[in-house]
C-alpha cells in the first residue's frame, strides 16, 4: 500500500467525518415554525451556578405560559460562553447564524457581553441581558433590539450612598478589585455618597481576580473611617467577609455594599457577615406575595432555593413574554415588539419595574442587613433607581 | 533538559503536499457551495485561518527553533488593540498602512521582550514568556484607559481603499475571507521559504544543538532574538485580522489560556513544518466546536483529548499520518 | 506609614509569602528533581480544598480531615505518578506543558461533577478562632500565624529531609545526574514516586489549611498557580531554599505594592521576576 494513497484515504475519511458532523446539526435543525431561544451562559468554571439559576428562572416563567410563546411552542439552544470574553463573539454567532436563534438570551459577565453585544448591534438579534451589568450597553451603545432585565453596574451603589450618610457615616473607604466592574461600581458609590454629604477618604483597589486583602485590610484601620463601602462578588466576596470580620474591623467600622457582596456566599461567609448592610434590587427575605410564589414554585420545580440570578432569568421570560403575546408570536414584528417589552411593568419577585429609555431596569433598590445567613430586607434603600443612560440615542 | 530532540517532520511528504493544496482549493471553493448559515461558516473558517496563521508563528518559535513560549498571545493581543486604537470612531481606517503598522508594534514589543527573555533557557524560557505576556496582560486589564477588562470594540473594519480606486470591500465575510486565506497562503510560503534558507538551517541547528551552534561560531543570541521578533510580527499580523474580524479586543487576546491554545494547536498538529500548525489549529478549533455541542462536560473531553494526543501522537497529527513512510525506511 | 502599620503589614506578608513557600516548594521539587513541568498544581490545591471541606463535614474536626486529605492526596500523588508522569520524564517540556494543561481541564471537570460548583466555607477549628488585638482597630486572626508556623515548620523539614537524611541525599543525586544515580544502584523510580507524591501532598494540604481563610470555589487554584510558578522561577528550579526567599520576596512585594503602589500592583511581581532574571539568568539559587 502506498503511502500516498493511505495518506489520501485517511485524509478524505477524516474530511468525511468532519463535515458530517459539522453539518449534522443543519440537517437536524430545519424548519420547524417554533421559536428559536438561544442560552448563551456560563455552564462552566465559576460562574456555572448563576448560568444555571438563570436558565431555570426563564424556564420557569415561559413554563407558566404553558411553555409558549404568544402561542408557539419553543425551542432552546445553549452555548457555554466559558465567562472567556476572548470567545465572546465567535460564541455568540454561533446562535445567531448557525442555529438561527430568534432570541439571545445573555450572558453573565461583562467582557463577554461586549462581544454579545456586537453580534446584537451588526445582526439586530433580539438580546435580553439577563445579568452582566456592563454600563455600555444601555448608554452609548444602547440598540432597539437589546433590553436589560437585571441592573447597570453603578445601580446598586447609587443607592448606597444617601443610606450610608443616614446613618451617621460620612467618611468612607472604599475598596474592590481593579476591573470595569468595580469602576462601575464605583461610579454610582461616588456620585451618592458625595451628593448625600459624605466624604469618600480613600479609594482602595488591588488586581482583579486576587484575594490577599490583608495589607488592606490593615490600611483601612490605619485610616480609620465610619464605614468600608466595597465591591466584591463570588468566592473573593466570601474571603473579604471573612477576613473583614477576622481582623476585627466589622466591630468599629461599618461594613457596606453592592449586594452581591453577600449573594450566594452566605453559607461560605457565616458569622462573618453578620450586621453587614447592602443594596440590591432584589432579596430573598422580600416579604410579598409575589416573592413568596416565586420563591415556592422554583423550590418545588428544582429542588434548589432561587437567588437573585434565578429572578432576572426569571424577569426575561416574563418579558419575553409579554412581548411575544403582544405580537402574538411573531418575532419578525419587531416594532410591536420592542414596543411591547419597552412599555411592560414586570410583576417581578423583585417588585414592580419597568424599563428605562435606554432600556435598563427602572426599579427600586432594598437596603439589606446580613443576619444569620440571611440578607434581611430592613427598608427601601432608594426608589426607582434609573440608570442615567448617559450618550444612549434612543428615545 | 532541553526543548524538543526528535528530529520533526521537516521535508513534506508529497501526500501531504497533495492534502494541503486539496484543502486550499477546498477553503478556495467553499464560498461557492450553498448552504444554510453560509456567513456562519465563513467566520469560523476564516477564523480557524486566522488561528492557523497564529500556529505558524509560535511554530517558527517553537518547533524550527526549540524554544517554547507559554506568552506568545501577548504579541497576538497587542497587534489587535493596535487596530483598536488606530481604528477612529467614526469612520474605518486604511488596511494598507494599518496592518504593517499593528505587525511592526507587534514585533517591537516581541524585541523588547525577547531581549530580556531570550537569554533564558529551557524551564525558565517557558515561565519567564509567561511572566511577561502576563505583565501585558494586567496592563490592559487594569488600565481603563487602555479599555481595561471590557475591552474595545473596533467599529469598522479596515477599509481597502487606494488612491482613487474604491478597493475590496471587507465588510462582506466572502472577500474578507479570501484576504484572509491568500495571506494564510502568503505566509506559509514565506515561511516555508525560510525553513530551509540559511537562516532557517541556522534556527534548526539552534533546536538540535544550541552548544554546538555556538562552538562552531554562530551568535546565537542574535538568532534567537531575531526569530523571536519575527515570530511576534507574524503574531501581530493574525491578532489583527482578528480584531479586524470580530471588530472587539480584550485582554484575554494576551492571556495564557490563548497562549496555551496556540501550542496545543502547533503540538496537536505536528511542528517544525507548518503545515502541522494549520493543520493542527483546524483540528483543535473544530474538535473545541465539536465537544462543546455535544455536552456541557466538554471540558472533560477535551482535557481527555489533550492528554491522549500526548501521549499516542508524540508527533502530532500528521506525524501519525506519515507514519508508516518512516517505518517502511 | 507609621511604624506600626508598617510592622503590620511585613507581617501580612511574610505569612502569605509563607503560605505560597509551601505550594512552590512542592513544585520545585518536582521541576528539579524530575524536570517536570506541571502546570495541574494548582489543581491539587484546589483539590486540597475541597477535600477539607467534604471530609471536615464528614468528620466534624478540621484537624482529622487534613490527616485523611493529606494521607489521600499522597496516595493520589502516587498513582499520578505511577499512571501517567512517569512516562514523561525523557518527553520535552513541551508535551508536559500540554499533558499537565489537559488535567487541569479534566480536574476542573472532576470537581465540578463530584462537587458542584459553589461557593462554600470549611469551618475553623474553635481553638483557633479567635484573634490578637494588634491596635484600636486592627487584630490579627491567630489562625493565620498558626498557619504561618506549620509553613516554617514544614521549611525546616524540608531541609532536614534533604540535605541531613539519605532520602534527601538521593533527591540530590536524582537531581543532579538522573543516569549515574540509576547506575549506581538507586531505585530512581522509587525517588520519583516518592517526590512527585511529597509534591502533591504538599499543594493538597496547603489547600486544606488555607481553606478556612479562603473559602472554597471553582477557579481557586489558577491564580494561585501563576504566583506559584513566578516564585519558583525567581527562586531557581529545583532550589527548595530559593523558594522560601522567593516566596517571602513575592508575598512582600505584592502586600507593600497594594498599598504604596496600586496602579501598577498587578503588574510588579512579574516586573521583580524580570529584573531578578536579567541579574540572574537561573534564579537566586541553583540548588
Amino acid at each position: 500500500m502506498t503511502t500516498r494513497r493511505l495518506v489520501l484515504s485517511r485524509s478524505a475519511a477524516i474530511i468525511g467525518a468532519a463535515s458530517s458532523g459539522l453539518l449534522l446539526p443543519e440537517i437536524v435543525r430545519a424548519q420547524s415554525g417554533k421559536v428559536r431561544v438561544g442560552f448563551m451562559l456560563p455552564y462552566t468554571g465559576t460562574f456555572a451556578q448563576l448560568g444555571v439559576a438563570i436558565e431555570n428562572g426563564f424556564r420557569m416563567a415561559l413554563n407558566e405560559q404553558g411553555g409558549k410563546l404568544g402561542g408557539r411552542e419553543v425551542e432552546f439552544f445553549k452555548v457555554d460562553d466559558e465567562s472567556n470574553p476572548a470567545k465572546g463573539i465567535e460564541n455568540a454567532s454561533r446562535l445567531v447564524e448557525r442555529d438561527k436563534v430568534d432570541v439571545l438570551v445573555g450572558t453573565v459577565h461583562s467582557g463577554v457581553q461586549m462581544g454579545i453585544h456586537k453580534v446584537a448591534r451588526d445582526t439586530g438579534v433580539l438580546n435580553l441581558i439577563p445579568n452582566a451589568g456592563v454600563h455600555i450597553a444601555t448608554r452609548g451603545q444602547c440598540a432597539p433590539n437589546v433590553f436589560r432585565t437585571s441592573f447597570s453596574n453603578s445601580q446598586p451603589t447609587l443607592a448606597l450612598g444617601k443610606a450610608m450618610v443616614e446613618r451617621g457615616h460620612k467618611k468612607a473607604v472604599w475598596i474592590t478589585w481593579n476591573y470595569a466592574a468595580g469602576d462601575e461600581a464605583f461610579e454610582g458609590f461616588e456620585k451618592s455618597y458625595t451628593e448625600a454629604g459624605g466624604t469618600i477618604i480613600k479609594k482602595l483597589g488591588l488586581p482583579f481576580p486576587n484575594v490577599e486583602f490583608q495589607a488592606l485590610l490593615t490600611e483601612i484601620a490605619s485610616l480609620k473611617p465610619d464605614a468600608v463601602a466595597c465591591f466584591f462578588a463570588g468566592g473573593g466576596a466570601a474571603k473579604f467577609l471573612r477576613d473583614y470580620a477576622a481582623a476585627g474591623l466589622n466591630k468599629n467600622i461599618q461594613l457596606y455594599g453592592s449586594g452581591f457582596l453577600t449573594e450566594g456566599v452566605l453559607d461560605a461567609a457565616g458569622d462573618a457577615a453578620n450586621g453587614v448592610l447592602t443594596t440590591m434590587h432584589y432579596s430573598d427575605s422580600l416579604d410579598t406575595p409575589a416573592n413568596k410564589k416565586f420563591r415556592l414554585d422554583y423550590a418545588k420545580t428544582f429542588k434548589l432555593q432561587p437567588d437573585v440570578y434565578a429572578v432576572q432569568g426569571y424577569d426575561t421570560g416574563l418579558l419575553l413574554v409579554k412581548g411575544a403575546n403582544a405580537v402574538k408570536g411573531d418575532l419578525s414584528n419587531k416594532k410591536a415588539l420592542y414596543a411591547a417589552m419597552e412599555g411592560a411593568t414586570i410583576d417581578s419577585p423583585r417588585g414592580k419595574w419597568s424599563m428605562s429609555k435606554s432600556h435598563n431596569p427602572v426599579q427600586d433598590m432594598y437596603l439589606r442587613k446580613v443576619d444569620n445567613k440571611e440578607n434581611k430586607v430592613i427598608g427601601i434603600a432608594q426608589k426607582a433607581v434609573a440608570d442615567p443612560g448617559t450618550g444612549c440615542r434612543m428615545g | 533538559m532541553s526543548a524538543s530532540s526528535k528530529a520533526p517532520l521537516e521535508r513534506l511528504p508529497g501526500a501531504v503536499r497533495a492534502g494541503l493544496l486539496l484543502g486550499a482549493l477546498a477553503l478556495a471553493a467553499f464560498p461557492f457551495i450553498p448552504m444554510e448559515g453560509r456567513d456562519f461558516y465563513l467566520q469560523m473558517l476564516t477564523q480557524m485561518m486566522i488561528l492557523a496563521m497564529f500556529a505558524m508563528s509560535l511554530d517558527l518559535l517553537q518547533g524550527v527553533t526549540g524554544l517554547v513560549s507559554l506568552g506568545h498571545a501577548a504579541y497576538f493581543g497587542l497587534a489587535g488593540y493596535a487596530l483598536a486604537f488606530l481604528t477612529p470612531s467614526g469612520e474605518p481606517i486604511s488596511l494598507w498602512w494599518s496592518l504593517p503598522v499593528a505587525a511592526l508594534g507587534a514585533a517591537l514589543a516581541a524585541l523588547v521582550i525577547g531581549f530580556f527573555v531570550v537569554r533564558t533557557q529551557g524551564i525558565y524560557f517557558i515561565m519567564v514568556t509567561m511572566a511577561f505576556a502576563q505583565m501585558v496582560f494586567f496592563l490592559f486589564f487594569d488600565n481603563k484607559a487602555l479599555g481595561g477588562s471590557d475591552g474595545i470594540y473596533v467599529n469598522f473594519k479596515p477599509d481597502a481603499a487606494i488612491g482613487g480606486w474604491a478597493g475590496i470591500d471587507l465588510e462582506n465575510k466572502a472577500t474578507f475571507f479570501y484576504l484572509t486565506l491568500a495571506i494564510l497562503i502568503g505566509m506559509f510560503l514565506f515561511l516555508r521559504r525560510l525553513l530551509f534558507s540559511p537562516f532557517g538551517r541556522a534556527l534548526a541547528g539552534i533546536r538540535a544543538n544550541e552548544h554546538r551552534m555556538r562552538a562552531v561560531g554562530y551568535g546565537t543570541y542574535g538568532y534567537k532574538l531575531t526569530v523571536f521578533t519575527l515570530a511576534g510580527g507574524l503574531a501581530g499580523v493574525a491578532g489583527y485580522l482578528w480584531a479586524a474580524q470580530t471588530g472587539y479586543v480584550n485582554p484575554e487576546l494576551m492571556g495564557f489560556h490563548m497562549s496555551a491554545h496556540a501550542i496545543m494547536m502547533v503540538i496537536l498538529g505536528g511542528m517544525g513544518n507548518f503545515a502541522g500548525a494549520i493543520v493542527g489549529a483546524f483540528a483543535f478549533e473544530y474538535t473545541l466546536h465539536l465537544f462543546k455541542d455535544i455536552t456541557k462536560h466538554w471540558q472533560l473531553l477535551m482535557g481527555s483529548f489533550i492528554v491522549l494526543v500526548v501521549v499516542f501522537a508524540p508527533r502530532g497529527l500528521l506525524g501519525l499520518l506519515v507514519r508508516d513512510k518512516e517505518a517502511a525506511k | 506609614m507609621d511604624l506600626a502599620n508598617f510592622l503590620i503589614q511585613l507581617l501580612n506578608g511574610l505569612q502569605y509569602g509563607l503560605l505560597l513557600f509551601m505550594l512552590a516548594a512542592g513544585l520545585t521539587l518536582i521541576f528539579g528533581i524530575m524536570g517536570v513541568v506541571n502546570l495541574a498544581h494548582g489543581s491539587f490545591y484546589m483539590i486540597g480544598a475541597y477535600m477539607a471541606w467534604s471530609m471536615s463535614a464528614l468528620f466534624g474536626n478540621l484537624f482529622v480531615a487534613i490527616v485523611v486529605g493529606a494521607l489521600l492526596s499522597v496516595a493520589l500523588g502516587w498513582a499520578l505518578e505511577w499512571v501517567l508522569f512517569r512516562h514523561f520524564y525523557h518527553r520535552d517540556h513541551l508535551d508536559q506543558v500540554l499533558l499537565t494543561f489537559g488535567l487541569i481541564y479534566i480536574f476542573e471537570e472532576a470537581r465540578s461533577l463530584l462537587w458542584g460548583d459553589d461557593v462554600h466555607a470549611v469551618q475553623m477549628p474553635a481553638s483557633l478562632d479567635w484573634a490578637i488585638p494588634l491596635t484600636d482597630n486592627l487584630s490579627y486572626p491567630v489562625y493565620r500565624l498558626v498557619m504561618a508556623g506549620i509553613c516554617v515548620l514544614l521549611a525546616l523539614g524540608l531541609y532536614l529531609l534533604i540535605s541531613k537524611t539519605r532520602l534527601g541525599m538521593k533527591f540530590r543525586a536524582g537531581a543532579f545526574n538522573h543516569d549515574m544515580t540509576e547506575a549506581l544502584g538507586i531505585n530512581i523510580r522509587l525517588i520519583h514516586g516518592i517526590v512527585f507524591a511529597l509534591g502533591v501532598g504538599l499543594a493538597s494540604v496547603a489547600g486544606m489549611i488555607a481553606a478556612p481563610i479562603s473559602s472554597v470555589y471553582p477557579n481557586m487554584g489558577s491564580t494561585v498557580l501563576i504566583m506559584c510558578f513566578v516564585v519558583v522561577v525567581i527562586g531557581g528550579i529545583g532550589s527548595v531554599r530559593g523558594a522560601l526567599v522567593a516566596s517571602l520576596l513575592v508575598g512582600l512585594v505584592d502586600t507593600f505594592g497594594k498599598v504604596l503602589l496600586p496602579q501598577v500592583a498587578g503588574m510588579l511581581v512579574y516586573m521583580l521576576m524580570a529584573a531578578v532574571l536579567l541579574y540572574k539568568p537561573e534564579g537566586l539559587f541553583k540548588h
